[in-house]
């Protein structure tokens, strides 16, 4: 009999340590897994026996006896529940089904093969394989990501670096954090693989530090590797790569990849102007290939089932799965990876059962804080880059977050423009002042002052136009999308209150 | 305020040891900061020269870099560190009211400590918790579908 229980952060969040102690309490060894993703069910606790494993959702100590002796009921096999039936798990298709820090677990569940294929393919047949793929940046740009392989393969240079991007500063999103601490030699192998496509033979994975465990996960995973001849000497063939692991210190610009690199190299994380492009100067002025961490562990499932495989799913250039993390006033929130293309209302309401509350959903802010919020009548908008755009909105990071409808759409418009405000980086005008602007200009609103409206549009444009990165060019997003769909809530508050 | 008083050589070592132990890094500045806030609480005003110099840049580049991350400290935190998350995720389950009634309790305002030195109390943006809202992490613990109380119980308030 194998126990498992989460060490995910959210089932940890949720009193999975508590449980694990008990089990262990009682003469048992427990494997800490990751999350399957259900985190309404959390601590959900699976036990394997006779080739079988049987889940218990919100488990609590007390009910550890219980289930050791058969008397608390199982929701059966997590394969046959709705939420999990219902999606195709590629990237995701390890976390939670294994012990994160086992090798031997890994390669049983088909860990490593992707590398060894790429090994035989060599540096073209792996940046050609990956452009078949069609995999985009799962940070948010959805930049095509075998292009930017491209671009840093062809750099001359006498080092060039792979930089893994967790910074994963997006509110609604958590994809990130559980594929580090649910499946982080996944990261490491696809890190590798980039090494050989481009020609690095150095990696770098910033982790912002509101994760601590993904920190200890990732770098207990490096030492394993390293040890294993999976970074060194890769698998003892002719390629050196070796991964260090550097931590965030709690600025959300950072994110954006110049920040970051500015972060990396020990300045203020302050955005640079682009070009140069960092494929070409990046960390230390070298080319730098930066991608997510969905982008990177997704690599290996690439290599292990063959780039046609993958770009079979999704909907247009929106080739593939994405893990859809849903989250906020939801009944069922966790990470749903799907194939692109599902409605938005379709992930809202049947996949993760509508609010917590019971209540009507009123909106949903889809992307993080820079996303824009859908209201119901565009809940037919299909999961995808594209789609989304035309919608006037985006994907980013896939986080969705749901609101019941006692959500102040003006209060949240305020809050982008705070957060901008707060999370600015300083270097551009447009979102060091805009931001600061926009918040008075909305508190003028709420005073009543209906002519601040359209100094709000305005102020939306310049920002949109006129910032150097996503975040104060994006920031307009979320303020304008809740003013488009909910003018109600920008006007006539001085006559309510009179 | 201990960041006033001359600094003990003991310390000075330490800030010396955090230099070496991160010397062969590239880009070393944030993991030493890091480390001088992991062993000290903070980072005090005695270690900016040594760093500055070590890394051949200026102290006010120093103070730049200090004073940009949300994470670095010049004083040291209460004894208990509240981090309560002000995202939406949050927000969509009640986490401002929440963030508000801890606050009142403690009559804190965002950053305050309590007179007696024992509880700091910060805001987050995102702990990753988003299908566990609200949530918020006490010494580093986090909690999801937290509550007030619970947050106070925890820190003994």
């Amino acid at each position: 009999m194998k126990i498992y229980v989460p060490r995910d952060a959210a089932a940890r969040a949720l009193g999975a340590d508590a449980v694990a102690e008990a089990f262990s309490a009682m003469g048992h060894n427990v494997i800490r897994n990751g999350s399957r993703g259900m985190v309404w069910l959390e601590p959900l606790v699976e036990i394997a026996e006779n080739g079988r494993r049987r889940a218990y959702g919100n488990v609590t100590p007390g009910d550890v006896a219980g289930i050791l002796s058969g008397a608390v009921q199982s929701l059966g096999s997590v394969e046959d529940i709705p939420f999990f039936a219902n999606q195709t798990r590629l990237t995701f298709a390890r976390c939670g089904v294994i012990d994160p820090l086992s090798l031997s677990d890994y390669e049983a569940h088909g860990g490593l093969v992707g590398l060894r294929r790429a090994l035989d393919l060599g540096a073209d047949g792996i940046v050609a394989e990956v452009k078949e793929s069609g995999l985009r940046g799962r940070g948010g740009a959805g930049f095509p990501t075998g292009l930017k392989w491209e671009t840093v393969a062809r750099a001359t240079a006498d080092r060039k670096y792979i930089v893994c991007n967790a910074d994963e500063g997006d509110s609604g999103t958590f994809a990130d954090r559980m594929i580090m601490e649910g499946d982080p030699f996944s990261v490491i192998e696809g890190m590798v693989i980039a090494g050989l496509g481009v020609g690095a033979s150095k990696g770098l994975i910033y982790i912002r530090s509101e994760y601590p465990d993904a920190i200890e996960a990732m770098n207990a995973a490096v030492k394993i590797a390293r040890k294993n001849n999976i970074l060194g000497r890769v698998l003892d063939a002719s390629h050196e790569f070796d991964i260090e692991i550097r931590v965030g210190a709690g600025a959300y610009v950072c994110g954006e990849e110049t920040a970051l690199l500015n972060s990396l190299e020990g300045k203020r994380g302050v955005v640079r102007a682009k070009p140069p492009l960092p494929a070409l100067e990046g960390f230390m002025g070298r080319p730098t290939v930066v991608n997510n961490v969905i982008s990177l562990a997704t690599i290996p499932v690439i290599f292990e089932k063959g780039a046609a495989h993958y770009a079979g799913f999704g909907l247009g250039r929106s080739k593939g799965t994405m893990p859809i993390q849903i989250g906020g006033n939801v009944a069922r929130g966790g990470l749903f990876e799907t194939a692109f293309g599902m409605p938005l209302g379709s992930l809202i309401h049947d996949i993760a059962g509508g609010t917590a509350t019971g209540r009507p959903v009123k909106a949903v802010q889809v992307g993080g804080p820079l996303g824009a919020y859908f209201a119901p009548e565009k809940f037919d908008t299909p999961f995808a880059y594209e789609e989304f755009d035309g919608q006037g909105g985006l994907i980013g990071h896939a986080g969705i977050v749901v609101f019941d409808d006692s959500a102040d759409m003006r209060a949240m418009a305020r809050f982008a423009m705070e957060f901008c405000a707060v999370e600015s980086c300083g270097k551009c005008t447009p979102c060091r002042i805009g931001a600061v602007r926009g918040v008075e200009t909305i508190d003028r609103i709420a005073a009543g002052d209906a002519s601040a409206v359209p100094l709000l549009v305005d102020l939306c444009e310049t920002m949109k136009h006129g910032s150097l990165c996503a975040l104060g060019g994006f920031t307009p997003y979320p303020v304008m999308s809740a003013l488009e769909q909910f003018p109600e809530e920008f006007a006539a508050r001085r006559e309510a209150a009179e | 305020m201990t960041t006033k008083a001359a600094p003990r050589a003991a310390d000075l070592e330490g800030i010396s040891a955090i230099i070496a132990d991160h010397s062969d890094l590239e880009g070393p500045l944030l993991p030493i900061l890091h480390a001088v806030q992991a062993s000290f609480g903070h980072v005090p005003a005695f270690a900016h020269a040594p760093i500055a110099e070590a890394l051949n840049i200026t102290r006010a580049e120093l103070h730049g870099v200090v004073s940009f991350y949300h994470d670095f400290r010049d004083k040291p935190a209460g004894v208990h560190v509240v981090r309560i998350c002000r995202a939406e995720a949050c927000q969509a389950m009640g986490g401002a009211a929440m963030s508000e009634a801890v606050l009142a309790q403690l009559g804190l305002d965002w950053h305050g400590t309590t007179r007696d030195g024992r509880i700091t109390v910060e805001p987050v943006y995102c702990l990753g918790l988003c299908a566990c809202a609200p949530a918020a992490m006490v010494d580093g613990k986090a909690k999801g579908r937290a509550t007030a109380d619970a947050i106070l119980l925890e820190v003994g308030a």
